[in-house]
């Protein structure tokens, strides 16, 4: 509708209005288990169809679709260790996106997890490094400082955010030049984190020292899989997230704040507390995430280098908006992004051209952001046809 | 009337017929019919969300109708827009303004104005505009220094610039005090005869129907109920019309505006105590008690940085309804915004129940037992994407907890309690708030707010919006929630809301309390130049200590 004055939607008495009378019985709550369904089948339906177009592209160009499709197969499940690769790039995405929820959650916006996510890194390694033969206990500690960086990192935009009112969505990115710069000078001299000089390393390289074999994160063997053991954890991080959204009175306020900063305000939840809780939390795993990937044995080698995240920080933003922010929901599409990530890397063997088996990758990522955006349009389009008709 | 004659030989300005308009499952016009004559004021008449501002929004081409036709002057036509509306000569003074605050008088009339423009021939017209009805605003003035009757009256000068011979008010009063409603009426009147305009009267008051028009039209949830000649009507018939079953007038005063039952009902109470015992309000009463809300000096600013109260006092003690009256925009937002923990004090000290407060910290009033009915319930009364029960423990969930996690199962049936208790019409405790009705949603408050035993209850236009059923069911509970000893402070911009409900009226202007009588002593003159900005009688003891 198109109502071209001001007076009009000022007008508070827009058209029907609200007696209780005239409306004989309010809309029917849809069922939990049929909006369950109803999502699943829209996520299916449009990966079938991504699948689809794929095939006649590749087929169009001259390549075998169902070699593509196999090779991606074989690259994150099927072929020899390739699942337990798969969960080993699962594990940073799930607990990225754990933390954008959180910050989403409490309606802030946090697209700076690839800087955050470098500055955790970096402090770990920091740490870690040089508690080469504490065992555990360095782990422990190269852990808790990287949620320290991570932390710090979001926690100056959140800053910025109540002490001068700079939107954070601007600050979070902006950061992350920062974060890559800042830990790239930290690679350039020995005193903070570029490795002595000795004959494995060129003069010019910009890399950590190795972490020490008894400060890693231990690894799993499964059927000739293997994966580190952090996997568990991020499982319990999941559940202890979706705990505290749906049971516990912090995510309760989390969420009036998300949704109603003045009626959270009125009922006792202060933005500036709990807002600035979400931010560290949410920087906080971002560089969890960089920490796990640093000692965890999937990414660089135990070793910190300049391009170290890897765009996972993104790809858990990413993970988080196509999970619609549900902890359940990030375990099951972080290892999808995970399996197209690992299966990537077969696709070189199939002979098909480069950029064609990016734009198969690419549409498969497109499949699954459809879903989320119809669903948030759907339930936009419900609540505003309520308040329409009754206000 | 007078003129009638002439008016039915004539072609009819407007006439609309067999209008439609859907809104979802919601027919807010069905088949109306509706003629419009020259030299006669047509008031239309009806409750909240029975159809008349669609109607008059379907005429000035807001609201494109489903079906139906339009004639103007006997020619058919489609208005697209409001500019086709201009065009044929319609102009609408809305409910509410739209007026640039810094901008002068003459440069607010101009705007939206395109090509060159003289400002010294705009100047002029906006005087001789002024002066021809008499509505004596300078040209040169801030409109934000204006009283909201002088910017409703730049709102008519905008919409007469341009001539129209057909005019629309929608709700023209509810920003008035009684005397500038009259002043209004004396204009349309003027327009009307003197000019041969037509005019459309929208309201939900009695009175001013009856007191200000030519004939008019009834309509009840969307329909016309009934039509006929002012001359001819009386208030129990056109209340029986709008509400659709036999009222008390007495008892539904406030809801269908009429002042003069009002006036006397409260009168009454003085004398006879008027049956049961409505409270311990009177003010000798209250000698030697500590009141439930303190307010001393206290002076806030707004947003903008402009002062928003300055120098308020007030006491509200146990068991009486303190009624703020008061045209819209004298502080009445920052009063309720303060009492909701959203404002901060510059100068002065609340205090509720003998203990100071500091208003800002998050939730501070509402731990101190101060609960609110806020004037826009969506900004600051509830989460419209959150459940009924969520909403209904948004303040107090504490109480359905252990060690920081709750129990959604004990959640639930605490809720269907209150739903049962208040009447609250839900598909159930775990439907979306938004798919709520208004009065609904406004129950829904009100049980949350009252479920943790405040001390003291403030209503801001706690029946905005509301029909008469809604608005009955509301009063009756804020008249028993001061009976069980809460203080409860009304502030509304409904003087007959007020007389109907409050133990003690105070009238707020421009931020401070100016002037204050009892229910006894109620004098509507007194109280409408109280409004206006008048002196108080007594000027140096505005409140009693």
């Amino acid at each position: 509708m198109s109502e071209p004055t001001a007076a009009d939607t000022e007008a508070p008495e827009a058209a029907p209005s609200q007696e209780a009378s005239a409306i004989p019985e309010p809309p029917p709550a849809p069922s939990r288990l049929h909006e369950t369904g109803v999502a699943l089948a829209m996520y299916l339906g449009c990966i079938v169809v991504a699948l689809f177009i794929s095939a006649v592209i590749v087929a169009a160009t001259g390549g075998s679709w169902p070699a593509v499709f196999s090779a991606l197969l074989d690259g994150s499940l099927r072929a020899q260790g390739r699942w337990g690769e798969t969960i080993g790039i699962a594990v940073p995405l799930v607990v990225v996106a754990l933390g954008t929820a959180v910050n989403s959650r409490a309606g802030l916006v946090n697209i700076g997890q690839e800087g955050q996510l470098m500055m955790g890194t970096a402090f770990a390694a920091y740490v870690g490094v040089r508690m080469a033969g504490f065992g555990p206990l360095a782990v422990v500690c190269l852990l808790l400082a990287g949620i320290l960086g991570g932390a710090i990192w979001a926690g100056i935009a959140s800053g910025l955010l109540y002490w001068r009112r700079v939107p954070e969505v601007l600050t979070t990115l902006l950061l992350i030049t920062v974060a890559i710069q800042a830990s790239g000078y930290g690679l350039k001299v020995e005193w903070l984190l570029l490795a002595p000089f000795r004959e494995d390393r060129a003069v010019r390289n910009q890399v950590s020292e190795q972490l020490a074999d008894d400060t890693r994160i231990p690894r799993i063997e499964l059927w000739g899989n293997e994966f580190p053991i952090t996997a568990v954890a991020v499982v319990v991080m999941a559940v202890a997230v979706l705990v505290l959204f749906r049971r516990s009175l912090w995510g309760f306020r989390m969420k009036m704040l998300g949704h109603n900063a003045r009626t959270a305000q009125r009922a006792g939840v202060s933005s500036v507390k709990y807002g600035t809780w979400a931010m560290l939390i949410s920087g906080g795993c971002a560089g969890l995430a960089g920490a796990f990937m640093f000692a965890g044995g999937d990414f660089g080698n135990y070793r910190f280098t300049p391009g170290f995240s890897n765009n996972i920080g993104w790809e858990g933003l990413l993970v988080a908006l196509v999970a619609r922010q549900h902890p359940v929901g990030i375990v099951v599409m972080a290892f999808g992004f995970a399996g197209l990530r690992a299966g990537s890397g077969f696709l070189a063997a199939t002979g098909v051209e480069r950029e064609i088996s990016q734009v198969v990758l690419a549409l498969l990522v497109l499949s699954l952001l459809v879903p989320p955006a119809l669903l948030f349009i759907r339930d936009r389009r419900r609540a505003l046809a309520a308040t329409r008709a009754r206000t | 009337m007078a003129d009638k004659p002439a008016a039915g030989a004539e072609v009819p300005a407007v006439r609309l017929a067999s209008i439609t308009k859907q809104f979802g499952a919601i027919v807010a016009c069905d088949h109306v019919d509706l003629t419009l004559h020259r030299g006669r004021i047509h008031g239309i008449l009806g409750e909240n969300g029975a159809g008349k501002s669609t109607l008059m929004k379907v005429l000035i081409g807001l609201v494109l109708p489903d079906g139906g036709t339009i004639e103007v002057d006997g020619e058919a036509c489609q208005i697209r827009d409001p500019h086709d509306a201009a065009e044929r000569g319609i102009g609408m003074v809305h409910q509410h303004f739209s007026l640039v605050d810094p901008l002068t008088v003459w440069e607010n009339v101009m705007l939206g104005d395109t090509g060159r423009f003289d400002a010294a021939a705009a100047r002029r017209r906006v005087a001789e505009i002024s002066e021809r009805y008499g509505l004596g605003v300078d040209a040169d003035a801030r409109v934000g220094d204006l009283t909201a009757g002088f910017r409703q009256r730049v709102e008519i000068i905008k919409c007469l610039r341009r001539d129209p011979s057909i005019l629309i008010f929608d709700e023209p009063t509810s920003v008035l005090t009684p005397a500038e409603s009259d002043r209004l009426f004396e204009v349309l009147r003027q327009a009307v005869q003197e000019e041969n305009r037509a005019v459309a009267l929208v309201s939900h008051k009695l009175d001013e129907i009856l007191h200000a028009t030519d004939e008019i039209t009834i309509m009840r949830t969307g329909a016309v109920v009934a039509r006929m000649d002012t001359a001819s009507a009386d208030a129990p018939a056109l209340a029986r019309a709008m509400v659709g079953r036999e009222v008390s007038l007495r008892s539904e005063a406030s809801a269908l505006g009429l002042m003069a039952e009002l006036a006397a009902a409260a009168g009454d109470d003085s004398d006879d105590g008027d049956g049961d015992d409505t409270g311990g309000g009177d003010g000798d009463e209250a000698e030697g008690r500590t009141p439930v809300l303190r307010l001393r000096d206290v002076t806030t600013k707004g947003p903008d940085g402009r002062i928003s109260l300055d120098g308020l006092s007030l006491d509200v003690f146990s068991r009486e309804i303190v009624g703020v009256a008061g045209v819209e925009g004298n502080g009445q937002t920052a009063l309720t915004d303060l009492l909701s923990s959203l404002l901060a004090v510059e100068a002065g000290t609340v205090e509720v129940d003998g203990a100071r407060v500091a208003p800002n910290r998050p939730g501070a009033m509402g731990r101190a037992g101060v609960a609110v009915i806020p004037e826009d319930r969506h900004a600051s009364g509830c989460v419209l994407e959150m459940s009924v029960a969520e909403n209904l423990f948004l303040v107090d969930l504490k109480r359905m907890a252990s060690r920081g996690f709750y129990d959604p199962a004990l959640m639930r049936q605490e809720a269907d309690r209150l739903i049962s208790e208040f009447e609250i019409q839900t598909a159930g405790a775990d439907a979306p708030f938004w798919s709520l009705s208004g009065g609904n949603q406004q129950r829904v408050v009100l049980a949350r707010e009252l479920s943790y035993a405040p001390k003291v209850l403030v209503a801001a236009q706690p029946t905005h919006g509301l029909d008469v059923g809604a608005i009955e069911w509301m009063t009756d509970r804020l008249r028993q929630v001061a009976d069980s000893g809460v203080g409860v402070l009304l502030i509304s911009s409904e003087l007959e809301e007020i007389l109907h409900l409050s133990d003690r009226i105070v009238v707020l202007f421009k931020g401070q309390i100016n002037g204050e009588m009892s229910r006894g002593e109620v004098d509507m003159e007194e109280l409408g130049l109280l409004m206006g900005g008048a002196d108080a009688a007594d000027p140096a003891d505005p409140v009693p200590a």
